[in-house]
């Protein structure tokens, strides 16, 4: 008979298998987080931490002009952008996951054609319409200029260049949360959208008081993931804007003040890791505490199937 | 059995051998150079075998990293107490950040006597304001001013502007002709700044720039902001959608001959030579206000070459520095790197860049860049967001001054009376 083995051989061999991924994560997650946690209480002297300053660099980023009002205004494109997202790019994706539910002539190749720009990579979206809108070169003026149209310099425009990154977002991203959707529908049973159909529902009532409700799960993941991705939005503007937001701010977001701050612009070879660490916990704080809050609230509203 | 021990034993001691001798043999006698310049590496390997034939036994080995990551991945392996043994480094506010962290050796006549082969503005480029000593060989000089298409002017018989009036006319007669004056747009901040300077400076001047530096006048003074104006009267000249166009459009449309004029730096002019070698290239500085009055082109020092203080080689390191402080080293790295030189007395082999060495005898600083990028908000931060707010027509050139000015009264002290 085989002797048993203690049981905490077992646990000796749970943590061997755990320590490689543990130290992975704890070297370039955990400690790169909590070291930015305590840049963000120190001044910097050049590129090293100099004196512990407790909250100075947080009031900075939040109260002092210089900082604040960039501050402020990123946050509120950050909004724009979540809004703007959530209308135009989960409200299409919603409509076309529903198209692609009701099995019409030649669905399949519709999903993959969907979901097709998802899985390029941002910056390869960001410099491809760039060059449709450029106001010389450009496809879309040129497409504009056959109907008549004098086309804008639509990414130097203060007033189009947000729209026109958010739209380049939509148009990368629709797939993915027509994806989610289109799976969440998939998941309601043929007799409730049978039964719905003989009582006479059409499809707009489908839509909204049928199908909505029960999909509300897959709806969360949608608002959670587009709200973490609009406040954490960055390789898009980077790309098409620069790392000032051009044009003259219009496009800054938080994450490319973050950027700009700790980095340093092409035009400054300024450093500040202080108020860009501070910059990078409050993005982090608000994220987290807004998200946590938000996905209670969602998941209240959640169905069982 | 025992063959196979033996053989294997063998073959690690084989294999622990030559990697000893492999880091033997890099540490010998060879200097790493760190740069951002990819684009140079022929240049400097061709530059670095002439330094190995004067001082045999020191190779230097090449390693470049791309510029918008340099200053991070130099940061980071400095602050590991690794990097390059020769580091190239930036000037001006760029160079404060590395110097004065300590990672930078202070360069001096004891230890780089050749130091005295550069003027006093250039030594001064790679200084640290605290402590005025100086951190790094200044490499070369750039200047900003026009660089014009002589074949575009010459066929659509249009003169070379000398005068605003000039420029200005320039511009319709251009037109009219389907070409578009000048090439520039306003969609990349950066050369807003250098757009700014180029026709604002002779606008205002070097007596106006010392008093602003003084602290006597600043941003927000009617010269300041009627200059800044001028730049309105420009936007029929650039080309159509300009807030749309940036950098590489701009460089293009002069490259192809579709644009008479790029308003920009002599560090420009090698790639124009190489996109098209057929272009007929002048460099002019930028119109005077009105005949008869000066202009002046503008001018900063770009970067130069820095020891780590850590460099476990800093000997031979001192001496590839002062090597690059001599004629040795910058007559043929001015001529090959088409800029001008730091150094005194390098005469510029390539005529057009002799006459701009010419035009910086009376040139003035490209001022945000040289006094005001030390600390943030940055004056050229300021310019660019100003100017490029201004061109698309959302801020108005007294708003753009009042800007620049209370950006930095946060921390130039001049300003703060």
């Amino acid at each position: 008979m085989k002797p048993r083995r203690p049981p905490w051989r077992r646990g000796l061999w749970i943590a061997f298998l755990l320590a490689p991924g543990l130290a992975v994560m704890t070297l370039f997650v955990a400690a790169p987080l909590l070291s930015s946690f305590r840049y963000a209480f120190y001044n910097f002297h050049g590129v090293l931490p100099d004196t512990f300053i407790g909250l100075a660099n947080f009031r900075d980023i939040l109260l002092d002009p210089t900082y604040a009002d960039t501050t402020w205004r990123a946050l509120g494109h950050n909004a724009i952008v979540f809004a703007a997202l959530m209308l135009t790019q989960n409200g299409l994706a919603y409509l076309i996951a529903f198209a692609l539910l009701k099995a019409l002539p030649g669905h399949r190749i519709h999903q993959v054609i969907v979901f097709l720009p998802v899985v390029l990579s941002a910056v390869i979206v960001g410099f491809l319409w760039k060059l449709f809108l450029h106001p010389l070169f450009g496809i879309v003026n040129a497409a504009l200029a056959l109907v008549g149209i004098h086309g804008l310099p639509w990414l130097g425009d203060e007033r189009t260049a947000l729209g026109a990154i958010i739209f380049t977002n939509a148009w990368h991203w629709v797939g993915f949360p027509a994806l989610i959707f289109l799976a969440g529908m998939q998941r309601i049973s043929k007799e409730t959208l049978e039964a719905a159909r003989i009582d006479g529902a059409d499809d707009r009532v489908l839509m909204t008081r049928i199908i909505w409700p029960l999909v509300a799960p897959s709806a969360t993941i949608v608002v959670i993931l587009t709200f973490i991705g609009s406040f954490n939005w960055f390789e898009l503007p980077y790309v098409m804007a620069g790392a000032t937001g051009s044009p003259g701010g219009a496009t800054d977001v938080l994450g490319l003040f973050f950027y700009r701050t700790a980095f340093g612009s092409a035009s400054s070879g300024l450093q500040d890791f202080g108020h860009g660490s501070a910059l990078a916990v409050l993005m982090f704080l608000f994220l987290a505490i807004v998200s946590a809050l938000a996905l209670r609230i969602l998941r209240a509203r959640e169905i069982e199937t | 059995m025992a063959g196979i021990t033996f053989g294997r034993r063998a073959l690690a001691a084989l294999a622990g051998l030559s990697l000893a001798g492999g880091i033997a043999a890099a540490q010998a006698g060879e200097v790493t150079f760190w740069t951002w310049r990819q684009e140079d590496k022929a240049v400097y390997t061709d530059l670095f075998a002439a330094f190995t034939k004067a001082n045999p036994g020191i190779t230097v080995k090449f390693e470049a990293f791309p510029n918008e990551n340099y200053n991070t991945i130099v940061t980071t392996a400095l602050a590991g107490g690794k990097g390059g043994d020769v580091l190239h480094a930036r000037a001006y506010g760029g160079l404060e950040a590395m110097a004065k962290s300590g990672y930078y050796l202070a360069l001096d006549k004891t230890n780089v006597p050749e130091l005295a082969n550069l003027p006093d503005d250039a030594n001064a480029s790679e200084s640290l304001r605290a402590d005025g000593k100086v951190y790094a060989v200044s490499l070369a000089g750039q200047t900003l001013g026009l660089i014009v298409n002589k074949d575009i002017f010459a066929t659509a018989g249009v003169a070379v502007p000398a005068t605003w009036a000039d420029l200005l006319a320039a511009c319709t007669a251009l037109k009219a002709k389907g070409i578009t004056p000048i090439a520039n747009g306003t969609a990349t901040p950066w050369m807003d700044a250098i757009f700014a300077t180029v026709f604002t400076n002779p606008f205002v001047g070097p007596a106006w720039t010392a008093d602003m530096l003084a602290g006597k006048t600043n941003f927000s003074d009617p010269k300041f902001t009627a200059a800044l104006a001028r730049l309105l009267e420009l936007k029929p000249c650039l080309p159509d959608g300009f807030t749309g166009v940036d950098y590489p459009t701009s460089q293009q449309l002069f490259s192809a001959g579709r644009a008479a004029i790029f308003v920009g730096g002599s560090f420009e002019i090698a790639p124009f030579r190489r996109g098209n070698p057929k272009l007929n290239l002048d460099f002019i500085a930028p119109p005077a206000p009105a005949a008869g009055q000066p202009t002046y082109v503008s001018r900063f020092f770009d970067s130069g070459f820095a020891v780590n203080a850590k460099s476990a080689n800093a000997a031979d390191a001192l001496k590839l520095v002062r090597w690059m402080a001599t004629k040795d080293f910058a007559e043929p790295a001015a001529a090959k790197l088409g800029n001008i030189s730091s150094l005194k007395d390098v005469a510029a082999a390539d005529p057009l860049l002799a006459k701009i060495a010419k035009l910086n005898e009376t040139a003035m600083p490209y001022s945000t860049l040289v006094y005001f990028r030390f600390e943030a908000p940055t004056g050229t931060d300021l310019l660019q967001d100003g100017v490029q707010k201004m061109m698309g027509g959302t801020a108005t050139p007294a708003e753009v001054g009042t800007a620049i000015t209370t950006g930095l009264s946060k921390w130039y002290k001049p300003f703060q009376k």
